[in-house]
């Protein structure tokens, strides 16, 4: 076998990666490895402090990526990687903190989550990997399953419209949304930069193949089937008006960077309300930890 | 151990109730984080802190609900903090998912829980001490759990203190399970000197991150810790995991893992295990008690005593773990038990199965709203003398 | 052939078979090979290497972590393919020459 004894030559993302764990269990086609292949590239290419960052995730196929990332990393309860991911940022502000984790985890059971942190500006950055449906779990209709599409708990077809997500994301006050699919990955690298750069809530959709549940279900072939569709159908509309972007069974899908907007976040508004309040008194604090 | 920070200690005697003596205590602990939901009658536990924390470089949230500040505490203990949550009835619930979570993770954190009636909305505003099985078997799954009932304004003040150095020690959610009656009493509370509060420092492994497994444990089964942002790239998770932190789907993991969590308890179980005892030795009749009722009975035991009733006394300040061999010697040597409850037979239960039949054992129960008369307790104190 | 201007490296054993570096590679050097690799899917193998340009599109797109692609300098050589033995071991400290 040849090999490259001239140059070191290893996969870029390998120092990002939990080596002794792969391969990882996500199926053959499925879009969530790809999303992290960008977002290790986007970290090593940010001048980011690789040690000062948290994944957390929540539950579902989408929360196994904390696990596979070598960063500090949490793999919280299903619903709940935002709020721990505020009490990590609120205990240490110097951590950049990232939440990774599925679009069920993310909007059904932890949507009450996503909009007060959204709310709040807290300077968190939360990745959706949206694939339409509930893959651990086999198959059930998600809050993001399109009208129409089958699920294992919607056997007809969805009957509930679904949400559209960088719509919700910027109604309830996120500061940067932007949405891509798994084919975009240059883009999609690019905007993981942007994300990791932004000071306040952040919110990225990724729309992702889910070949073993959702398309085969769908009768929509497999993951690179998924990737072509992506490819054929998406069209990039930056600056798009988010109350646009809904999305159909099967529809065109507008990517792009929706929001990118600065407004005080929950540590500025913090700080200048206490500070303007106690004066002398107040004592702010820039990382909470105890003995 | 290490002693409490004078900048943030109020020391000297004060004039409060229980939730703002727990407020004290949790902060002379060193709590800097606080996250909670408004629920009655624990809130104002979470307003005193509101209202500190800021002078003392703390941070408190509101969250949206119990759910979020019940993880909130767990993220800001893993960023580095000393984190509790507060909540009642329903918010104790709802907290059960992340007691769980804090227990399979060995997160050190207090959660304080102020009872009042229930099931359901129940009596937001009136005592009970209907959560006492709840605190030991709400979260699902096998676990061991530390759980503390203060019974004054003052002892609101001082098990918080406790219950921070149990959680750090052995790594587990400590619970307070307070009541309303306490909750809301207004006491003098003597806070001492920073100086004189020890309190137990965080576990922090020395390793390099290169020697550094999350659940590597020694001699006394608790694993050493990190957080974030140290450079050790650690990883945690709920589901059962190996001592690397990994997940590990088996039944052997599963095992070993349960079962450490377990034994680090139980074999310090004489440590942790406090009780007030009193007239034990001559007694025919021992009145088991907690919280509220405890000081009630109390009462009803001078009352009984008059009567010529020979009335010990035993009352409990750890909850959990259950204090199973002290109470089996007291029930063989006596003729009854007497355990009045604010509600209608929890910790009965724990009695009747310690004393293994070698005593009667009565209940008092309670179904809560008020606190029991003195006489009824003295009642059935007279039946166990009979 | 003319000198490639990049090469890539695969790593077998992480790989699902899932096509999408063969379809999304810009200048066509890969094909999913016949052979199987352990878990039985069968992982690409460079058909036309003095095509690839380097430009990592692969390594992007690849949900395994199991491709990667790179420049090459003037005198390096051309693709090769990890072994599990190998594939967890920077190429440098590896020595598989």
């Amino acid at each position: 076998m040849s090999a490259t004894t001239d140059v070191l030559v290893e996969n870029p993302v390998e120092q990002l990666l939990r080596t002794e764990r792969m391969p990882h269990i996500w199926c053959p086609g499925c879009g969530i490895g790809t999303s992290v292949n960008c977002f290790a590239r986007a970290l090593l290419e940010s001048n980011t402090d690789l040690d000062k960052v948290a994944i957390v995730s929540g539950i579902g196929c989408s929360g196994r990526v904390a696990g596979y990332l070598k960063l500090d990393s949490f793999h919280t309860t299903h619903g709940r990687a935002i709020p721990f991911a505020t009490g990590l940022k609120l205990a240490n502000p110097k951590l950049t903190v990232v939440v990774y984790s599925g679009d069920g985890d993310l909007f059904a059971i932890g949507g009450n989550h996503f909009i007060h942190a959204a709310r709040r500006n807290v300077d968190i950055k939360v990745i959706c990997i949206n694939n339409f449906i509930y893959g651990m779990t086999g198959g059930q209709v998600a809050p993001t399953t399109p009208l129409e599409a089958r699920a294992s708990t919607a056997p007809y077809g969805c009957y509930e419209p679904p949400f559209n997500l960088p719509f919700l994301a910027e109604a309830a006050g996120a500061t940067y949304v932007a949405r891509w699919t798994t084919y975009h990955v240059v883009q999609l690298t690019k905007a993981f930069k942007e994300l990791l750069a932004h000071r306040g809530f952040g919110f990225i959709e990724v729309i992702a193949p889910c070949p073993t549940l959702y398309q085969r279900r769908n009768r929509l072939g497999d993951g690179l089937d998924a990737m072509k569709y992506y490819k054929e159908h998406s069209k990039i509309r930056h600056g798009a008006p988010t109350s646009e972007v809904g999305l159909g069974f099967q529809s065109e899908i507008i990517v792009g960077k929706f929001v990118q907007k600065q407004r005080p976040t929950y540590f500025d508004m913090e700080e200048q309300v206490l500070r303007q309040r106690l004066g002398e008194r107040y004592r702010p604090l820039e990382e909470l930890v105890c003995q | 151990m290490i002693t409490a920070d004078p900048r943030a200690v109020l020391t000297g005697a004060h004039f409060i109730d229980g939730d703002h003596a727990c407020t004290e205590g949790c902060i002379a602990a060193g709590a800097r984080f606080a996250a909670g939901y408004p629920i009655t009658p624990s809130t104002e536990i979470v307003e005193r802190f509101a209202e500190r924390a800021p002078e003392i470089g703390g941070r408190f949230i509101q969250m949206e609900d119990e759910l979020a500040s019940s993880i909130a505490i767990l993220g800001a203990v893993w960023a580095g903090a000393k984190a509790f949550t507060v909540t009642s009835g329903p918010g104790f619930s709802l907290m059960m998912e992340h007691l769980g979570l804090a227990v399979m993770t060995e997160t050190p954190c207090v959660f304080v829980d102020v009872q009042r009636g229930g099931p359901s909305t129940g009596l937001p505003t009136l005592p009970a001490q209907g959560d006492m099985m709840q605190a030991r078997w709400g979260s699902h799954g096998d676990y061991e759990i530390i759980a503390l009932s203060p019974s004054s304004p003052q002892e609101c003040f001082d098990l918080a203190i406790r219950a921070f150095n149990l959680s750090e020690e052995f790594r587990v959610p400590v619970l307070l399970m307070m009541d309303e009656a306490v909750g809301h009493m207004t006491e003098k509370v003597v806070i001492p000197p920073a100086d004189q509060i020890l309190l137990y420092p965080r576990r922090y492994t020395k390793r390099p991150p290169s020697e550094y497994w999350p659940y590597e444990f020694g001699e006394d089964l608790v694993p050493e810790m990190v957080r974030a942002g140290m450079g050790y790239r650690f990883h945690i998770t709920g589901l059962t995991h190996d001592e690397r932190g990994y997940p590990a789907m088996s039944a052997e993991a599963q095992n070993k893992l349960v079962r450490r969590l377990k034994e680090k308890i139980l074999r310090a179980k004489d440590r942790i295990i406090t009780l007030e005892t009193e007239a034990l030795e001559e007694a025919d009749v021992v009145v088991v008690a907690y919280g509220i009722t405890a000081r009630v009975a109390q009462r009803a035991i001078e009352l009984a005593r008059k009567e010529g009733i020979r009335v010990g006394k035993i009352r409990l300040i750890t909850i959990w773990p259950f204090p199973d061999e002290f109470l089996r010697h007291v029930a063989m040597r006596i003729r009854a038990f007497v355990v009045p409850e604010l509600n209608l037979g929890q910790i009965i239960r724990e009695v009747e199965r310690a004393s293994c039949g070698f005593c009667r054992v009565l209940g008092v129960p309670h179904a809560g709203g008020t606190v029991h008369r003195p006489e009824e307790i003295l009642e059935v104190i007279e039946e166990a003398a009979r | 052939m003319p000198k490639p201007k990049g090469a890539v490296t695969i790593i077998i054993e992480r790989c699902k078979g899932c096509g999408f570096c063969v379809e999304f590679c810009p200048t066509k050097v890969l094909e999913l090979s016949n052979a199987f690799n352990s878990k039985g899917y069968h992982p690409p193998h460079v058909v036309a290497p003095e095509k690839c340009s380097g430009c990592d599109l692969c390594g992007m797109v690849c949900p395994d972590f199991a491709i990667f692609g790179y420049k090459l300098p003037a005198t390096a050589a051309p693709s090769s393919e990890l072994r599990p033995e190998e594939a967890t071991v920077p190429a440098a400290q590896g020595g598989n020459s």
